[in-house]
Order: C-alpha cells, then sequence, then structure tokens
C-alpha cells in the first residue's frame, strides 16, 4: 500500500527526529534503555497511551534547563523574566492551536486527567445539586468516569450515560433522552481511546445547549491526530495531555471560555494564583493564573509549546489522513482473520486506532508475545473498565498509531498476531 | 529473543490448553476465590486434606484467564498433592516461576503467582488467621 498518495509529508523525514524509534527490545528489563541483549526492532504502537518526543522538543527542554532556568512570575532578574515569557507565550500558542481566545482560556494542568478534576471540583462540587444531572457516554475514559461519578454521589447529581451501541458508535436518541433541562453538564470523549470512535461533538454540544447545558470535552485523543478548534465543536471546556502528541509527561491543558473560568472559583491555593493578600482574605489572579497555583512544569509548559509547534509544521490536516489510512490498513488486515474480533466502528468513522482480540488468547498473553517480536501495543481495559464489562472481555489489545509509523510496522504487527495464533491453536 | 517468548514453551502452553485437576471439587475442606483486577484474571481453588488434617491430598482448580495465570494453577495444582498445609504456606515467587521453568517478565508476576495467593489466602481464612472475601492481587 502506497501511504503518500494526498498528502505531503514525508514519514522517513519524521522519523529522523525520533531517536527512539531506533530502539532495539528484547532485554533485560531492570535497566533502562537499550543493553547488549536487545536485538530486536522496536514497533511502537501504544501512541494512544503516550507518544515518543522529537528532537526539537527535547531541545526545548534542554535549552530551558541549560540556558534560563528560572522560577517564573517571581524575580525581577533576567533568567526570571526569559522564563517567564516563554511560559506565559507557551499558553498563547496552545490557545491559537485549538482556536481559543487567547490565554485567558487556556489553564495548563498535570494532563487531561487534573483537567477534567479541575472542572469537576471547581465547579462541579459547587455548582451541582440532587436536582440537576451529569450526563456521560458508556466509553468515557476513567479521568472523566470517575471523576464525574463521584462528584454525583458528593453532590446528588444524577449521573447519566448515553448507550454505546453494538457498532461502538453513540446512540444519540438516547442521547437526546438523557441530555434535559435537569443536565448541567455533558461530558463526552471525542475520540474514544478504547474503540476508536469518533463522537458526534457538535450535536452532543447542541443539545447540552439546547438545554443551559455545558459541553466538557476529552479531547486526549483527538487533539493530537486532527484539526482540533473549540468554535467549531461548540465545547465550553476541552482537556488534553501534551505526552499524546509529541510534547513531554507532566504538562496538558484545560480550555475554558472566559466569562465560565472567570466565574469559577480556584481549584488550587496558594503562591503564584494570588493578586493580593492578607492574613483575612485574597484576592485572585488574573486568567489563567488563577488556576495555576505555586511553581508549574516550566519546562514542559514551554515545551508544550515546542511539540504544538512540531505537529502543527507536519500538518494536522496530514497528520489525519496518515492515521486514517493507518487505521483502515490495520482494520483490513486484521479481518482477514476468523478468529480475529475488531471492536468499534468502521473505517470513516474511527480515529487512529484498533482494539481486537484473537480466540483463545488472553490480550496479556497476546501482547507478550508481540512483544517478543518488538511489537508494543496496549492490552487492558484501556481505563474503560465499565465498557469492557459492557463488551464482555476483561481485556482488549490496542495497536494505536502516529505519524511516525509506517505500513511494514501494520505488516509486522500482523505477522506476530499470526504467530500468537498458531502458538495457542 | 526476549523473555516473553521463553514465556510460552511448550510446557506452559500445554498445562494452559489441557489443564490439570480441572474442575469443582466436592466438599473440600478448603475453598477460595481470588482475582487479579487489573486482568481479570480469576482463579478458584479446592483443597482436600488427608485425615491428619495436614497433608494435601487433592487440589483442584477453576479459573478464567491468560495462559500463564491458568498454567501456573495447572501446575500447582500438581506440584501440591502430598505436600504439607505448612509446604504451601512456605512456597514463595520464586518456587513458582522455578515450578514454570521459566523466566517470567516483571509485569506478569502477578498473574504468575495468583493460585498460590489464592491457595495460601485460604488455608489462612480456614485457620482464621485472616478474614478476606476474595483475594486480590496488588497492582
Ligand atoms: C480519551 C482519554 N481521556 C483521558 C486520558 C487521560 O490522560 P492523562 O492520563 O494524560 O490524564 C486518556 C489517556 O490516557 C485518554 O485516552
Amino acid at each position: 500500500m502506497e501511504l503518500q498518495e494526498g498528502y505531503a509529508f514525508d514519514v522517513e523525514s519524521v522519523r529522523a527526529d525520533f531517536p527512539i524509534l531506533n530502539r532495539r527490545v528484547g532485554g533485560d528489563v531492570t535497566t533502562p534503555g537499550e543493553g547488549p541483549e536487545d536485538d530486536t526492532p522496536l514497533v511502537y504502537l501504544d501512541n494512544a497511551a503516550t507518544t515518543h518526543t522529537p528532537d526539537p522538543v527535547v531541545d526545548a527542554i534542554a535549552d530551558y534547563y541549560r540556558g534560563y532556568n528560572a522560577n517564573v512570575h517571581r524575580g525581577i532578574h533576567q533568567l526570571s523574566q526569559e522564563a517567564s515569557v516563554a511560559y506565559e507565550e507557551a499558553h498563547d500558542r496552545v490557545a491559537e492551536f485549538i482556536g481559543a481566545e487567547g490565554r485567558e482560556e487556556i489553564v495548563f494542568t498535570k494532563n487531561t486527567t487534573e483537567a477534567e478534576n479541575l472542572v469537576a471540583q471547581a465547579w462541579g462540587l459547587r455548582e451541582l445539586g440532587p436536582e440537576d444531572s451529569v450526563v456521560l457516554t458508556e466509553m468515557e475514559h476513567h479521568s472523566s468516569l470517575v471523576t464525574w461519578q463521584q462528584v454525583g454521589k458528593r453532590t446528588g447529581a444524577d449521573v447519566r450515560y448515553i448507550t454505546v451501541q453494538e457498532d461502538g458508535t453513540l446512540d444519540m436518541d438516547h442521547a437526546a433522552e438523557c441530555i434535559d433541562d435537569s443536565t448541567a453538564m455533558v461530558s463526552a470523549v471525542h475520540v474514544s481511546n478504547a474503540l476508536g470512535t469518533i463522537n458526534p461533538v457538535r450535536e452532543l454540544a447542541d443539545l447540552a445547549h439546547d438545554h443551559d447545558a455545558y459541553l466538557f470535552v476529552d479531547g486526549a485523543q483527538s487533539v493530537p491526530t486532527r484539526p482540533v478548534d473549540v468554535a467549531e465543536l461548540g465545547a465550553d471546556f476541552l482537556a488534553f495531555s501534551a505526552h499524546k502528541m509529541c510534547g513531554p509527561t507532566g504538562i496538558g491543558a484545560l480550555y475554558g471560555r472566559e466569562e465560565l473560568l472567570d466565574a469559577m472559583e480556584p481549584f488550587l491555593y496558594g503562591g503564584d494564583m494570588i493578586r493580593r493578600v492578607t492574613y483575612e482574605e485574597t484576592t485572585w489572579e488574573d486568567l489563567p493564573w488563577k488556576f495555576e497555583a505555586g511553581t508549574p512544569s516550566i519546562a514542559q509548559g514551554i515545551a508544550f509549546a515546542a511539540a504544538v509547534d512540531y505537529v502543527d509544521d507536519v500538518g494536522m490536516e496530514h497528520i489525519r489522513t496518515h492515521e486514517d489510512l493507518l487505521a483502515a490498513y490495520a482494520h483490513d488486515r486484521l479481518s482477514e482473520f476468523d478468529d480475529v474480533t475488531v471492536y468499534g466502528p468502521p473505517g470513516d468513522r474511527r480515529g487512529g486506532l484498533v482494539s481486537f482480540n484473537v480466540d483463545g488468547v488472553h490480550a496479556h498473553d497476546l501482547s507478550s508475545i508481540l512483544n517478543d517480536h518488538g511489537v508494543a501495543v496496549r492490552a487492558g481495559d484501556h481505563c474503560t473498565q465499565p465498557l469492557h464489562d459492557k463488551l464482555g472481555v476483561p481485556a482488549t489489545a490496542r495497536a494505536s498509531f502516529y505519524i511516525y509509523n509506517t505500513v511494514e510496522e501494520v505488516d509486522a504487527l500482523v505477522e506476530a498476531i499470526d504467530e500468537a495464533r498458531q502458538l495457542f491453536a | 529473543m526476549g523473555l516473553g517468548s521463553d514465556m510460552y514453551r511448550q510446557q506452559i502452553l500445554d498445562h494452559y490448553k489441557n489443564p490439570r485437576n480441572y474442575g469443582e471439587m466436592e466438599d473440600p475442606d478448603i475453598t477460595h476465590v481470588g482475582e487479579n483486577p487489573s486482568c481479570g484474571d480469576t482463579i478458584r481453588m479446592d483443597i482436600r486434606l488427608a485425615d491428619d488434617g495436614e497433608t494435601i491430598e487433592a487440589v483442584a482448580f477453576t479459573g478464567d484467564g491468560c495462559a500463564i495465570s491458568m498454567a501456573a494453577a495447572s501446575m500447582l495444582s500438581e506440584r501440591l498433592a502430598g505436600m504439607t498445609i505448612e509446604e504451601l504456606q512456605e512456597l514463595d515467587t520464586d518456587d513458582v516461576t522455578e515450578m514454570l521453568g521459566v523466566d517470567i517478565s516483571p509485569m506478569r508476576v502477578k498473574c504468575a503467582v495468583l493460585g498460590r495467593q489464592v491457595a495460601q489466602d485460604g488455608v489462612k481464612i480456614e485457620r482464621g488467621e485472616i478474614d478476606v472475601d476474595r483475594t486480590k492481587t496488588e497492582d
């Protein structure tokens, strides 16, 4: 299969920015990094869990520590000013990337999970009561599912789940039933990390807004893999993590419409988030700093912007096309085996990942055998236990793709799966 | 190749495909269930003791899970017959991996030891030393 048709980036030159892709594996796992026993080329297909970090992003981190490491917002000295400007401008860059109005609408958090918790705590615990409802989908990641479930328990708000149908898509008639005048928040995953489903977020936004509810979009899998614009989606909140889009761990973003963030109380208290403190009273700093208490992840924040530059350079449309082609190809090849079950919707309604099981082979055994072939996939419940209960399987294996993956790597995956089938036959 | 390939040697696959002592025992002296919540592996171990109340006469198990957990439980069921419950209590992780005869990668050790843990906890419950409904391995 030829991948280059119709879009214009060169996978080989992208790969050159990721030295880790040349790793060999197979040896002792107790000493990190390549060792003498590592003899099998790595085929990394666990990008939905985390992506690799290209040289320009690693350089951004190193440049900060080597050249201008200092705390932000605290010093008048030059290094602190350089660090503060770079850290603040990183917010502007991330804002621009998703079509937000400006840095006021972008709070840097630890990750998607913290962004979900921020809104659940700062808004949910204060605003919700027994007369309210929160509507989720059955395919929510635990980061949103557990968070809103617990907010429901504490506030008495009713937590409802929109049904996932047999084909892995949402039952939108059921969505229209769940979302009613009691609904204060709809929280939905944009691209499912378990099924690959691309959810109709715009329709959910309209349903939510018709009932004066807000829409929180979990963009952990969508922002890295396709153009995302908050205005087009109709999202009131959007959360995503840098480490799934070529950035470092320890940093993510919460987008919130400015008027909503403005009305919300802080989530964490401490330094950096205050304007004036007396022994009795405190006033808050402007957005977004009101929500960024304490010394933030400075290098990671700056590198987040470098990661945005990197993926934007490749082109979000191109990334989407590339992922779609790889996922469709993997889907087709896996469908050749009648003892392989592929979960989720068909080609045109899925993102760049494929979850599957082989009859008679537990997903953990499968992933151990794939690992022998250097193929890294995730096996487990993918932080969606209730969805796996519904599917009736304890675990699935998942191959997820990113900009540096190739058709040959999908072939390597399929070959390894075939060997596992034969081993267990 | 790496650790994993060795993990699926013939003996393990054989015990997985043809588990020994598979089934539920009638009137076991000791019976207990446990799981690996993160993998979804579940195992029930039934033990019958000899008249001395010390020696394990027979072991049966049922369960659902990966090849490593099922093969380990199957091998253990054979191995335990004739041992005393004291000896069972002394089995450690190394004994289990030795029994399996392969290197178990660190992430999979909890699969390998589930059957042993269930059997040991079953004995402890019978003796009133612990009080749990279901053994759950740590992640
Ligand atoms: C859809 C989805 N939501 C939320 C998360 C949580 O992201 P993080 O672990 O970075 O907070 C993930 C990834 O793990 C995800 O795939």
